[in-house]
């Protein structure tokens, strides 16, 4: 057998085909990505304009930070890092990340422990915890903004009836309830998929400790923190820093619900309205550098710390 | 004791039904919207009052819209081929073939798939305007293998892992070549699998909107997501509400008939990635 493959091992032989294998995928991927992400990376160093995409001359960082000291002595900062638009986006972005993902995941991991028990119907819930999934994001933010309309909406009609709020509000076109808005859709559309991983997670988890626990009479509140969470921590850090990064540079549902507000404006609809909208190519290619750095960082930082193994190579 | 236990059902219960309700409701609601005529939009129903076609004619007898439907299969379903085609032979190679560096490449991979695509968007448009494909389907076929050939390839990845070494020793033994294996032994294997990866692929395509937004400038080649996203009346007031939820019907519950036919695949699908360890 060794001899027909030119004296090579059976190995040797699967490690060459391997990389031929490996070949294609990967020329695909620095095609459409490792290409544009280092062309990005150039524009943001360049004054290239969407008109005249190779025109752009080098200027280093100022579309990061440039400061001129004036002859009255009056210092001039200007670039992104002197942009207050964009720390407000780069506030917007956190804020939604952070409670975004903290109440997916408090929600999430009630749906996966009720999914997790034993009932009638239970792959009916299933099923419908599914359907938010399903339904396209631009869909669901359409959906939304007819239920949050202020005059016709449904969501204002239920708080009225219900003595919640006194009068009408316009959800998604006020600074103050814009945010609200689209953590609400957001929370409402991607809890169903925070819950799927956990249940992955609290499937693995052998029943006979729960029956262990039951029999030794441990109040259920304690065999959750103490048994189950502990146990379903790796599923639960990974689905964590899936929804994280997702919600990071979320731009679909905030472009559609809340367009043209500042209260919600994040990173990623920022640089795209700097890029397209504003004609300012390369100042929006800096601002989406600055928030590839910002993820890779947050990434390194969450693998390093916690010690996730994302890959799954360490099972085996 | 036992009242204790009647009452914790009885709560069990209760959190099912409002899981099943905020689900499912606003969907509900876009439905029975999308059966409501003319004056009947502006008052709240919360049970279906008429069963109205007119905003389904209306959204239908759009070209356009028709057009941007045909646009997104079209789109969706070349970039999953394309993906699928070039992840089979990879995952192979990722699951099965041990080499220096695996662990390091399979990282590579999951990072592009998760990255944000705004931080390719300026490089990208270059690339779509040098190939003179800027407002075609090609742009987005081309610029959507970012998303669907990281995550075809992670997922097939996780299903080669689990088949039994012993097929492929036994094809080994054989004299069967790596390509024979995966073509002849795993290919067949591996089909609900394909289905699965190649369904949630089709997904992402479908719903993809920052691409699509950016490389397209005409009505005709709009895909859906951005039809539907771009449409709106002459002002804040004259919004077409109907219409709109009719197409969100339209396109949405194809996609629902399929995740609920497939469902159990597609939750073993979706936690594959992370979960396993």
């Amino acid at each position: 057998m060794t001899t027909n493959s030119g004296g090579l091992s059976l190995t040797q032989q699967r490690q060459r085909a391997a990389f031929w294998f490996i070949a294609p995928m990967l020329a695909a991927l620095f095609f459409v990505a490792a290409w544009p992400l280092l062309r990005t990376i150039w524009f943001s160093f360049t004054d290239t304009t969407l008109s005249d995409l190779y025109g752009g001359e080098w200027i280093g960082f100022d579309n990061y930070l440039s400061i001129r000291v004036l002859e009255s002595g009056r210092v001039i900062y200007r670039g992104t890092l002197a942009d207050p638009a964009w720390w407000n986006a780069v506030w917007n972005t956190v804020r939604f990340a952070f409670v975004s993902v903290f109440f997916e995941t408090i929600l999430g991991l009630i749906v996966a422990l009720v999914l997790n028990a034993e009932f009638k119907g239970r792959g009916l819930v299933r099923a419908a915890i599914l359907i938010p999934w399903a339904i396209p994001t631009i869909v669901s933010a359409k959906m939304w903004a007819w239920m949050l309309n202020d005059q016709f909406g449904i969501l204002n009609d239920i708080a009225l009836n219900l003595g919640l709020i006194s009068q009408k509000i316009a959800w998604t076109a006020s600074t103050d309830t814009a945010m609200y808005a689209v953590l609400m859709v957001d929370i409402w559309k991607t809890t169903p998929f925070m819950a799927l991983l956990i249940l992955a997670g609290l499937q693995m988890v052998p029943r006979d400790i729960y029956e262990a626990a039951k029999i030794d009479g441990v109040n259920p509140v304690k065999v959750f923190f103490r048994i189950t969470l502990p146990l379903i921590r790796p599923a639960l850090a990974v689905a964590i820093i899936f929804r994280m990064l997702d919600a990071l540079r979320i731009f679909d549902l905030v472009y559609v619900l809340t367009p043209n507000s500042a209260a919600t404006k994040t990173m990623s609809v920022i640089s795209r309205e700097n890029m397209i909208d504003f004609d300012k190519f390369a100042y929006g290619a800096a601002q989406s550098t600055l928030l590839f750095a910002i993820i890779a960082v947050f990434v390194s930082l969450y693998i390093w710390l916690g010690k996730v193994d994302l890959s799954g190579e360490g099972q085996k | 004791m036992t009242a204790q236990k009647l009452l914790s059902t009885i709560g069990f219960y209760a959190l099912v039904v409002v899981i099943v309700v905020f689900s499912v409701f606003p969907f509900y609601y876009a439905i029975i919207t999308s059966f409501a005529s003319g004056t009947e939009l502006f008052k709240v129903n919360y049970l279906p009052k008429s069963l109205d076609w007119g905003n389904y004619a209306q959204v239908l007898g759009q070209p356009n819209f028709i057009r941007s439907v045909a646009n997104s299969v079209f789109i969706a379903t070349t970039t999953v081929t394309f993906a699928l085609f070039l992840a089979v032979t990879a995952s192979y190679a990722l699951a099965r073939v041990r080499f220096r560096g695996r662990g390091l490449l399979l990282m590579t991979i999951l990072a592009v798939s998760m990255f944000p695509q705004i931080a390719v968007l300026a490089g990208l448009f270059e690339l779509v305007r040098f190939l003179g494909i800027f407002n075609t389907p090609w742009a987005m076929i081309m610029s959507y293998v970012i998303f669907t050939l990281p995550f075809t390839v992670w997922v097939l990845t996780t299903f080669m892992r689990d088949l039994p070494m012993e097929i492929e020793e036994a094809a080994i033994v054989d004299g069967a070549t790596p390509w024979i294996i995966i073509s002849k032994v795993f290919l067949p294997l591996l089909w609900p699998a394909l289905v699965t990866t190649g369904l949630l692929a089709f997904i992402g395509a479908w719903n993809e909107f920052l691409f699509a937004l950016t490389f397209t400038s005409s009505e005709t080649t709009r895909t859906v997501p951005v039809a539907i996203g771009l449409l709106s009346g002459a002002s804040q007031q004259e919004i077409p509400w109907g219409p709109i939820m009719a197409a969100s019907v339209i396109v949405t519950v194809p996609l629902i008939i399929l995740v609920l036919i497939f469902q159990r695949k597609i939750v073993a699908g979706l936690t594959a990635g992370g979960v396993k360890g």
